[in-house]
């Protein structure tokens, strides 16, 4: 059986003002996957999710979401597209002037008819789902990193999205709170079949989670490798696939 | 030990002999002489012996990492002797380096290329601007019919910060400008033994433009300067991205109720601010001219016109509009780092005077014009 594309990235060029970053790279991700964007510091991964979500138009080439081409469309269908949606930010992004509970509340306020009670049964859920049953009414200072973005994707699922967008999640996070994190991913694309998306370099994740991947060359501005990381370990198409995915180990593929 | 630098030339051979400690070494006349010999015509090799070296520290790393980049230039070897294993590795560590910056150009920019950059600049500016005011204009029509996502607390929040909490100090400075109004008044007028028309002249002055004036640059620099701070940091820290993915249009979100905030206290501060300047004012009648205050303030009430009075008041609103907009426009349209932050502050309160200034100038030829 043939897995069904979600997002199909059709000869896409990355980049701001006159300066390139990615050139012409296709690629898709299938429904359900837990698809990694990785490659080093600088090469255009976070770049490329500010594209696919909608947050810089591309300089050229298209993207599909479930088959509507989304660099086309017209602003309601983006939103609603990005209704379906959800992303965590490398930071966390909660607002800071809102408590953990306000800032799950608002996508449900904002795209739902729920009730009051609704939308609070929801948020407790959701915070449950992600460890943090009863830091409703903290505010997002009041609690460390790790919850933050825990938090962040509490807010991320709040509309029980079908693609969850992760950019560097890992990132300042201890080595447990990165498992545990890692855990929750895996967590979540198994019980919701959610479609992952996520841009990191953090090896230890990449493996974990990892169902998929393209691997993007700053140098070259395209993508170097694209398959199953652990597949990619063992058969890896280039030396600098190699030695990005071994730490730069210096044999020869 | 004291160290010295030595190094000799012998024949084409620069030889340098590293002996004894080199810590903050900072000989910079016998190091000038080493490069100087190193890049000498004459020099096909150097040779650094650094057998009797003890303790050492970046300031000799640097002369060695000197002497290696002289030597690589001029293509001609360099040989390192009984070098530190520490020494040697940092050396090489120095040079291994894995990406090269990208070359600059070194052409200056001419004059047509500079105005022609200025112009689209410019020109971004004003399509970003118009833009921006575009979609405050659409979000406060869609507040008003209803279908705006700003949330009330946002609203009462922004309320509460440009209003009863600005009340000190827009009073303090009013009271000052009105004190120092009259003092000057009163100073020109004695001369014509008209003090009494100090009530008037303050009355005037506070309740047309100064009133309006002293309380725009307050709120430009108290609460301007905070939106911009604010929704910096908001886009610094992804916030803004976060609105925006989630489909919710920044300006309904962070720039209406800052907006409708300002532009609801403001004509309450500037009235504020009038009283209070006459009241600054009446000080100085009383405690310098002798009048009694009854008078005083009988004389300033009699000197309100409605005219002037609403006048300001327009002034205030128009203000409030002005400082919320240059505010929450260099907010949502700061970098995405610390520094950015200030220069958005910075900006938002300059332009805002600015344009303050501008906006009073419109306004009083449109008020010349119409005889107002």
């Amino acid at each position: 059986m043939t897995a069904e594309v979600q997002i199909a990235v059709k000869n896409l060029t990355v980049g701001y003002g006159d300066f390139v970053l990615l050139k012409d790279i296709s690629f898709n991700v299938n429904k359900g996957d837990v698809f990694i964007i990785m490659g080093g510091s600088g090469c255009g991964k976070s770049s490329l999710l500010r594209v696919l979500t909608g947050l810089v138009p591309p300089q050229r080439g298209n993207f599909f979401i479930d088959g509507v081409d989304f660099t086309k469309a017209a602003p309601p269908v983006r939103d609603e597209i990005m209704q379906r949606c959800g992303i965590l930010y490398q930071s966390g992004a909660l607002f800071s002037s809102m408590t953990l509970a306000e800032n799950i509340a608002l996508p449900l306020q904002q795209y739902t008819d729920y009730s009051e009670r609704e939308v609070s049964e929801l948020v407790s859920l959701k915070l449950a789902l992600v460890g943090l049953a009863g830091f409703e009414d903290f505010y997002p200072s009041e609690i460390s990193g790790g919850m933050k973005k825990r938090a962040g994707l509490a807010r991320a699922l709040a509309l029980d999205p079908e693609i969850v967008y992760f950019d560097e999640p890992s990132a300042g996070l201890d080595p447990i709170s990165s498992k545990l994190l890692d855990d929750l991913i895996l967590d979540i694309n198994h019980s919701l079949g959610t479609t992952i998306v996520i841009v990191t370099h953090e090896l230890a994740s990449i493996f974990a989670v990892g169902s998929n991947s393209i691997f993007l060359d700053g140098e070259t501005k395209s993508i170097q490798g694209y398959g199953n990381p652990n597949q990619l370990l063992k058969n890896p198409p280039n030396q600098k696939v190699y030695n990005f995915l071994t730490r730069g180990a210096k044999e020869n593929a | 030990m004291e160290t010295k630098l030595k190094y000799i030339v012998d024949g084409t051979v620069l030889k340098l002999e590293l002996s004894g400690d080199y810590l903050k070494y900072d000989d910079n006349a016998a190091i000038g002489g080493l490069y100087e010999a190193a890049s000498r015509k004459n020099t096909e090799s150097v040779e650094v012996q650094a057998a009797g070296l003890g303790e050492w520290d970046s300031t000799l790393l640097v002369i060695l990492f000197q002497l290696q980049k002289i030597s690589r230039s001029r293509q001609i070897p360099l040989r390192l002797r009984q070098l530190p294993p520490g020494l040697k590795q940092l050396l090489e560590l120095a040079f291994s380096v894995d990406r090269k910056p990208v070359a600059e150009s070194n052409e200056t920019a001419g004059l047509l290329e500079r105005v022609g950059n200025w112009g689209i600049a410019t020109a971004e500016g004003i399509r970003k601007g118009g833009g921006f005011l575009w979609k405050t204009v659409v979000s406060f029509w869609n507040f008003v019919n209803g279908m705006s996502v700003m949330r009330r607390v946002d609203f009462l929040f922004a309320l509460e910060d440009c209003g009863y909490k600005a009340l000190p100090i827009v009073s303090l400075i009013s009271f000052m400008v009105g004190l120092i109004l009259a003092f000057v008044g009163a100073v020109q007028l004695k001369t014509f033994g008209a003090e009494i028309y100090v009530a008037s002249l303050v009355t005037i002055g506070m309740t047309r433009i100064m009133g309006a004036i002293m309380t725009g640059i307050i709120m430009a620099g108290r609460t301007g300067a905070s939106y911009a701070a604010t929704i910096g940091t908001m886009q610094v820290n992804e916030e803004i991205d976060a609105l925006k993915t989630m489909g919710i249009a920044p300006v309904d979100f962070l720039v209406l109720p800052r907006l409708m905030a300002l532009v609801l206290t403001m004509p309450i501060l500037v009235m504020w601010a009038d009283f209070m300047g006459m009241f600054g004012g009446g000080f100085v009648g009383v405690t310098m001219l002798g009048i009694p205050f009854q008078k005083y303030w009988e004389l300033s009430v009699n000197a309100i016109s409605l005219n002037n009075f609403l006048v300001g008041i327009f002034h205030g609103l128009v203000f409030g509009v002005v400082i919320a907009v240059c505010g929450c426009y260099y907010g949502v349209y700061c970098g995405r780092n610390a520094d950015s932050v200030g220069v958005a502050t910075t900006k938002a309160v300059v332009s805002a005077i600015v344009w303050m200034i501008v906006m009073t100038g419109i306004i009083t030829v449109v008020c010349e014009v119409l005889g107002i």
